[in-house]
């Protein structure tokens, strides 16, 4: 008994001093004048991010209008080519980008084992973020979530035919009339995709991969190809960008899958190297505040882990939703796997 | 005759002064940092396993992984097709223009360029709003018309079929420009020797006219089929939503995470080879006849008269316009000014949301139309100049070991972009040289990139000229420079501003290579339309593509009017 608890300290400890966040996470901060003042004089600050690029200028509008004299420059790509972009940075020295985003939770793992990131706490992270949601070495924190859903034209498809699960998709009634973003290019959809096999298995995917499905590339775009009435059914997409086109009148239905809707957390973090890192603190704690919070689900349709944060109505609340969650560690060593398999089934 | 006696003259000094020695040099010497340094990287990398050391893996994998093999018998499937449709459409409409009274001819020569300006992933793009199977306009227009149902489609463009169209929509300028430029050149008097010795109109163009521009039409397909298989844009917003590869998309998607740098260098090695077979390819179908014509140009070219034939002439070139230039740029007009792609033409639908997005909400426009526009300008200029140079010495063969400068100018052609962008990535961005994050990377990009479309307008061109006007010039004592510059130089006019504006136009719509080496401040409009469109906001990819082309036709205007000499650019037909 007390050899075996030896051991377990043992290891512990060596794991402790092995982990690189060996060290406390920093002390909390807050927004004080003294930041604004020290982000005012650099002037500007550079977000790399994945969230749609809409959402993402109206956020840095937004916070340019309440910190004049400090610009934002937004640069928005899909989640893996923000991160190829970042790769390629951080490993040639060159530091141009400040705070980073994207809806892949694996990268953040990546760049915490890289040595990329800055810790740093919010104040607001540190006291009312989940504590799964938030890295335990203050690296990076869930700056947002969402889902990824089933969704139809209503003006296409009647309620009473509509799927009401995935298995349903497979209705060769759908042949020709399905998109989905892809897993290699769209974290979220490599996440999702990820929980799917994981819940539905592969065979699954075998054979949606028969139903004629019109692939794009990011999260984002089977919305609006639904939008755009070239498909009638996403299998996959941002919860978000429908939202956003609903309430832009565009007959848009949502579906929370039978099986479970996948669920995926969009981290945030400060780079080591940030070239205005007063702008990147301010900027960051910004990102994490009900303000930024509130309107990326208001305008954004975003889901998010602040406490006080008001649902907007219409929508379905995250706790009546069955999900599939996601499990990054998980996915960092099925990625070659994923990618593969899906090539087989979907040709690309 | 003022350049006749001033270089009489002096012509001791001149002599002595002889440059093209040393311009050999340092031409050589750039030309191979250019080249060989991506290329041996390359090299290095397909050879090489992520540890370093030698393997032959990365061969292996491309021949044995099935869905590799797919990519290349795929990819060379396209660039034939585009090839043959290129030449089919465009051979008969250069005629048409360039020897026939086709009404219209200026306007047809002023729409050809402007399909030429078009970048092809726009093009693309305007083709997805027009055929797509479901919200294509023209599918629209055919259930209406026709009364059909939800799932009936007449035109679907995420096919392979709709690809080759696609891309030879806006590759078949390359073929009819150097052969209308060709024919302009082909002087009357072989045709007419002809007639008077009794040749009918089609014996004439059969036996005299055709071959004598046969090369110009080989070129023209040639450089339409590299530029089909190297091709990144298109291929990725057709190809992908069809579920299928090509060489340039797969190679694209082994640099998503985790990279295999390696397999993406070796999978271009078979594409660097199959371009070393078509060019030698396109020496051996020409053999080694000889194609210069005496003196610049002579006598203005024979005029066929179409008589009855040319209202069926008109309305082939005009078809042609139509589906290359008129929908495409009407679809994207429309786009741009209504709310969905979908929506109909109405007062209710109209919107300048888009417009409003794009010039204030969306910041990285107007730094990506300046850096556009910058290197556009600097590529241009660079690669005329360093062109105009190497295609002399190589086609005066004036130095001892010139014809391997040409080589060198012509490899990058071999080189699909997206892999010279890697083979640049590895050269440039590390600490000796820290170029990436800047516009330089861009600059060493694109002159790598456009060297071979400069080089071979020019060197054409050159081909066209006889030696001896110039042996001329230096019998009576010019140096080789001065004679360049006063006698072949004027001659050339043309071509140089030809090139100068095909390059430029290179440039901006040029997506592969620099989809790799730009970041947040080095952006391009090319590179925020490509992730527009990864995003599906067709209208804000409309704003900019027409801003995009309007620089374009203004660039092209201005430089077709430079008061250099009396020749314009394109000035006949």
């Amino acid at each position: 008994m007390w050899a075996k608890s030896v051991a377990v300290a043992a290891l512990a400890g060596a794991m402790a001093w092995a982990s690189p966040g060996q060290a406390e996470p920093p002390a909390p901060y807050d927004i004080t004048p003294e930041l604004i003042d020290a982000a005012k004089k650099e002037g500007s600050v550079v977000f790399y991010t994945a969230t749609d690029v809409t959402v993402a200028e109206k956020l840095a509008a937004t916070f340019e209008q309440k910190y004049p004299g400090i610009k934002v420059q937004v640069e928005r790509a899909g989640s893996e080519r923000v991160f190829q972009r970042i790769g390629q940075e951080y490993s040639t020295g060159v530091y141009n980008a400040d705070v980073i985003e994207t809806s892949d939770a694996v990268h953040f793992l990546l760049f915490k084992k890289e040595g990329w990131l800055t810790p740093a706490v919010p104040k607001v992270v540190a006291e009312s973020w989940p504590a799964e949601e938030r890295d335990p070495d203050g690296f990076f924190a869930a700056y947002r979530a969402h889902l990824s859903v089933i969704a139809y034209r209503k003006d296409q498809v009647k309620p009473e035919d509509a799927p009401k699960s995935f298995a349903d998709l497979l209705d060769p009634k759908w042949k020709g009339k399905l998109v989905k973003g892809h897993p290699g290019y769209s974290g979220t959809i490599m996440t999702a995709t990820h929980a799917m096999s994981k819940a539905l298995g592969w065979e699954y995917f075998e054979k949606l991969g028969k139903q004629d499905v019109m692939q794009v590339q990011s999260s984002t775009e089977p919305p609006k190809k639904l939008a755009q009435g070239e498909r009638s059914v996403e299998v996959d997409g941002n919860e978000y960008n429908c939202f956003r086109l609903q309430e832009e009148g565009i007959p848009i239905e949502i579906v929370y899958a039978a099986e479970g809707t996948p669920l995926v957390i969009g981290n945030a973090a400060i780079l080591k190297n940030p070239p205005h890192p007063n702008a990147a603190k301010l900027f960051y704690a910004y990102l994490f505040s009900l303000e930024a919070q509130q309107l990326n689900h208001d305008f954004g349709g975003l889901r998010s882990f602040h406490p006080e944060l008001k649902e907007k109505a219409g929508r379905t609340p995250l706790k009546d939703i069955k999900l599939m969650l996601p499990d990054a560690a998980g996915l960092e060593s099925e990625i070659e796997t994923i990618k593969s398999r899906y090539e087989e089934y979907f040709g690309t | 005759m003022s350049n006749v006696a001033s270089i009489a003259q002096a012509p001791r000094q001149t002599r002595r002064f002889d440059l093209s020695g040393p311009v050999f040099l340092s031409l050589g010497v750039l030309l191979s940092v250019l080249v060989i340094l991506p290329l041996f990287w390359l090299l290095v990398y397909s050879f090489t396993t992520k540890a370093g050391s030698f393997t032959l893996d990365n061969f292996v994998t491309l021949v044995t992984d099935r869905a590799m093999r797919r990519s290349f018998g795929l990819a060379i499937g396209m660039a034939l097709g585009v090839g043959a449709l290129a030449c089919l459409v465009a051979t008969p409409m250069a005629w048409l223009v360039a020897r026939t009274d086709l009404p219209l001819r200026r306007f047809v020569r002023a729409l050809v360029t402007a399909s030429f300006v078009t970048p092809p992933f726009l093009g693309a793009i305007a083709w997805e709003i027009l055929a797509a199977p479901n919200s294509g306009i023209f599918n629209n227009l055919y259930r209406w018309l026709f009364g059909l149902d939800s799932s009936q489609y007449l035109l679907d463009i995420y096919t392979f079929a709709g690809l080759i169209f696609a891309i030879a929509c806006y590759t078949f300028p390359f073929v009819f420009t150097l052969v209308a430029n060709a024919l302009d050149r082909v002087p009357s008097d072989l045709e007419d020797a002809s007639s008077i010795l009794g040749g009918k109109w089609l014996t004439t163009l059969r036996r005299v006219t055709f071959p004598l521009v046969l090369p110009a039409m080989l070129a023209g397909s040639l450089v339409a089929i590299l530029q089909a298989l190297t091709m990144f844009g298109s291929p990725a917003i057709l190809a992908l939503p069809a579920g299928f590869h090509v060489v340039t998309t797969k190679i694209w998607s082994l640099f998503q995470y985790p990279p295999k740098l390696e397999l993406a260098a070796a999978a271009s090695i078979p594409l660097l080879l199959l371009t070393i077979l078509l060019l030698r390819g396109q020496k051996w179908i020409l053999g080694r006849k000889g194609y210069t014509v005496l003196g610049g140009k002579s006598g203005s070219p024979m005029i066929t008269r179409l008589g009855r034939w040319k209202w069926l002439a008109v309305s082939f070139v005009l078809s042609i316009l139509c589906l290359t230039v008129i929908f495409p740029y009407a679809a994207l007009l429309k786009t741009a000014l209504t709310h969905t792609v979908d929506a109909p033409l109405s007062w209710d639908s109209f919107t300048l949301r888009h417009f409003h997005f794009v010039f204030f909400e969306f910041s990285a426009t107007r730094l990506a139309m300046f850096n556009t526009l910058i290197l556009g300008l600097l590529t241009a200029t660079g690669v005329t100049a360093i062109a105009l140079v190497v295609s002399y010495l190589v086609t005066r063969r004036s130095v001892l070991g010139a014809p391997a400068l040409g080589v060198l100018a012509t490899a990058p052609i071999a080189i699909p972009g997206i892999v010279l962008g890697v083979g640049l990535f590895l050269s440039y961005a590390n600490p000796t040289f820290r170029l990436y994050g800047t516009l330089w990377i861009l600059l060493i990009a694109f002159l790598t990139i456009e060297m071979p479309a400069g080089y071979q307008q020019l060197s054409s061109a050159f081909k066209g000229i006889h030696p001896e006007l110039e042996e001329a010039g230096r019998i009576l004592g010019a140096s080789r420079l001065k004679a360049l510059w006063q006698i072949t130089a004027p001659l050339l006019r043309t071509s140089v501003i030809a090139t100068w504006c095909f390059v430029f136009i290179g440039t901006i719509r040029e997506l592969s290579a620099t989809i790799l080496l730009t970041t947040a401040n080095t952006k391009l409009v090319s590179v925020i339309i490509y992730d527009l469109n990864e995003s599906g906001d067709l209208g804000a990819i409309s704003v900019l593509g027409i801003l995009l082309l309007l620089v374009s036709f203004t660039v092209v205007f201005l430089a077709s009017r430079m008061p250099i000499g009396s020749t314009r650019f394109q000035p006949r037909g």
